[in-house]
Formats: C-alpha cells, sequence, structure tokens
C-alpha cells in the first residue's frame, strides 16, 4: 500500500503551477516536499472545511488551479461538499488521502474505516472524474492526468496508517501564509 | 422595501463578486433577481459551513463574496466562522435571516430563533445591522456593506423576516 509521503511526492512532481492546500497529517510532510507561494497549510481550520476552502479559491482563481489534500476524517464531516465541488465547475483536484484513522487524536477508527468507498461517494454526487489508487505505480502513472484539466476531479489514496505521531505542522503564521500567497496571485495576473 | 431587484442592486453596487448561499423562505424569493445579474455570481453550498468556507478560499483568491443564509445556518456553521473571521482575519461579510423574528415581535409565535440570533452575532464579536425588509431600502444595505468593505472588517446584516 502507499504511504503518506510517498503519495504527496508524486503530487509534488506534477502540480506544477497550482496551489496547494494541506491539512492535518499531511502539513507536516508537505513542506520537505515543496515550500512555495503557492503552498498553504490550513492551519489553524475548521474540521471538514479544507475542500470548501479550496473550492473557493478554485472559484476566484479559474485559470490556475487548485489542489486541496483531505482527510478522510474530515471529509466525513462535510460530504454534501462533494455534491457542492460537483455542481460548481472549477479547476479543483480532490486529494483525498484515506488512512481509516483520525491521525491526529491518537489513530482512532473513522467511521466506515476501510470500508467506505470514497471514489464511488464522488461519482455518486456528480463528479466524474473519481480516481483510487492504493499502490505508488499507478498513482506516479497516472497522476498528472487525475490532477490535470480545467474541471474537478477527486483522487482517493488509501495509505497505511502511520505508526506514533504524525509529524509536526509548520510554523509560519497564517498571515504570512495568505500575505505570501496574495502576493504571488496577483504578480501573476 | 429591500426586494430582489434592491439587494441584487445593493450587491452590485458594493462589489460583491459571489454570492454563496442556501435560501429561505424570504432571501429564496431573491434568487430570480440575483440570477438576473451579469456581474454576480451564485455559489449554492449543501450546509452553510460549506458556505463560509468558500468564502474564505473566494476571499483567498481574491474575490468578494457575500454569505446569504438563515439563522438556523448560522448557529450550525460557527466553528467555520469562527475560523475564516478569526484564524484567517478575512474580512467576511453576511446576510442573515433572522427566522420569525417579525412574528416574535408580535407575540405570534415560539419560535425562539429570534432569542438567539443577535445574541449569538454579539457572542461571536462582529458588528452587525438588523434590517425590516419592509421599511429598510437599498441604500441601507449598500451604505452597510460598503462600510466594512471600506474598513475591510467581516459583518453581518441580519434580516428580520
Amino acid at each position: 500500500m502507499l504511504n503518506n509521503r510517498e503519495a504527496l511526492e508524486v503530487i509534488g512532481k506534477v502540480r506544477g503551477e497550482q496551489i496547494v492546500i494541506t491539512t492535518m497529517g499531511s502539513m507536516g510532510i508537505w513542506p520537505d516536499i515543496s515550500d512555495t507561494p503557492l503552498d498553504f497549510a490550513y492551519l489553524p481550520s475548521s474540521m471538514g472545511q479544507g475542500i470548501s476552502l479550496g473550492l473557493g479559491l478554485a472559484l476566484a482563481q479559474p485559470s490556475r488551479g487548485v489542489i486541496a489534500v483531505i482527510g478522510d476524517g474530515s471529509l466525513l464531516m462535510n460530504l454534501g461538499s462533494l455534491v457542492t465541488v460537483a455542481n460548481h465547475p472549477a479547476p479543483l483536484h480532490v486529494v483525498l488521502i484515506d488512512n481509516g484513522v483520525y491521525e491526529l487524536t491518537g489513530g482512532q477508527l473513522t467511521p466506515g474505516s476501510r470500508r467506505t468507498e470514497f471514489a464511488a461517494l464522488a461519482r455518486a454526487a456528480g463528479i466524474e472524474r473519481a480516481f483510487h489508487f492504493d499502490a505508488l505505480p499507478e498513482w506516479e502513472k497516472c497522476a498528472a492526468d487525475a490532477l490535470g484539466g480545467s474541471d474537478h476531479s477527486f483522487i482517493w489514496l488509501q495509505v497505511d496508517r502511520q505508526n506514533g505521531p504524525p509529524p509536526l505542522p509548520p510554523k509560519r503564521p497564517m498571515t504570512e501564509q495568505i500575505a505570501r500567497l496574495h502576493q504571488e496571485l496577483e504578480r501573476r495576473t | 422595501m429591500l426586494s430582489g431587484c434592491a439587494v441584487t442592486a445593493a450587491f452590485e453596487a458594493c462589489g460583491i463578486t459571489h454570492v454563496v448561499w442556501i435560501p429561505d423562505s424570504l432571501l429564496g424569493t431573491w434568487e430570480v433577481n440575483l440570477q438576473q445579474s451579469k456581474v454576480l455570481r451564485l455559489v449554492r453550498a449543501c450546509r452553510e459551513g460549506e458556505a463560509i468556507a468558500i468564502a474564505g478560499g473566494l476571499l483567498l483568491g481574491g474575490a468578494k463574496p457575500i454569505v446569504m443564509i438563515q439563522c438556523t445556518g448560522l448557529f450550525e456553521a460557527g466553528d467555520a466562522l469562527r475560523n475564516i473571521v478569526y484564524d484567517l482575519g478575512l474580512p467576511l461579510l453576511m446576510l442573515v435571516g433572522v427566522r420569525n423574528l417579525l412574528a416574535y415581535e408580535a407575540g405570534q409565535t415560539t419560535d425562539n430563533c429570534p432569542v438567539f440570533a443577535e445574541e449569538i452575532v454579539r457572542a461571536w464579536k462582529l458588528p452587525s445591522v438588523l434590517l425590516d425588509p419592509n421599511r429598510a431600502c437599498e441604500r441601507d444595505l449598500t451604505e452597510t456593506l460598503r462600510d466594512w468593505r471600506r474598513a475591510s472588517q467581516a459583518g453581518v446584516v441580519l434580516i428580520a423576516e
């Protein structure tokens, strides 16, 4: 099975000029892969809202593209957002890192852990481009296509559960992140 | 009177780009006018917390949204509101329908939404203005929203329903 770091490293190779929003456990790994003004660690966050924040950003920046990396616990808190995404064409690519647990609180199982078919949920919500990967070679082969295009996509990545606590998230304050992002977006307008 | 036409005109005058919303029995009557706007883009969310986070993303991306929901949804969406306004520091504008406020003031309902709506906006430490759509006009809404936009601050227009 994939691990979180491998999954994210693939994104790092193909993300191009897209904005990448990371949440929860991914925030601690992503800065090792990329740390540019277009990398936005959503911390502090409102649980489950990474996908919605990403949709808003994609609607505001339709020529750019946004990749929102979320966890299974987060998505379960905001399942209706899949329908909202499906009904608002925008270049938002949702990457679900599914490890089946609430990683940050000590690894308790999420509801439906390892039973819920998230790609099917996304398709049923109306997101036609919904993918599922649980092995690195296939994810590497398909990532550029899955994360490309001017319309939304949903990528369900099943990953191993980590042993031990997740890496610490970055310390860059939110005000600094937002200022950097705004500056970069204005520079490229 | 705050009709759909007046609300649409007020939003346009204030430079609003997106209306992120879930209709209620009053706000929903404004849909036809909002849809006819050549400027406003309507974004229908499934739940009000989502609407607030979508507006947060729009603000991050340089757009000028307003969130339009009923007070019951405001109650539900508290954590998203806390995060977008106070963690991200974004100047979130909202228009919130206060369900049954007019009937409550006339002693004609036991609905407790009116008991809590203004208190909860105060608890969230947000500037707010209460408008009666039967008495307020486009200018009242435009001036309120424009003042908050100029000051880059969050604010809630409460609409008595």
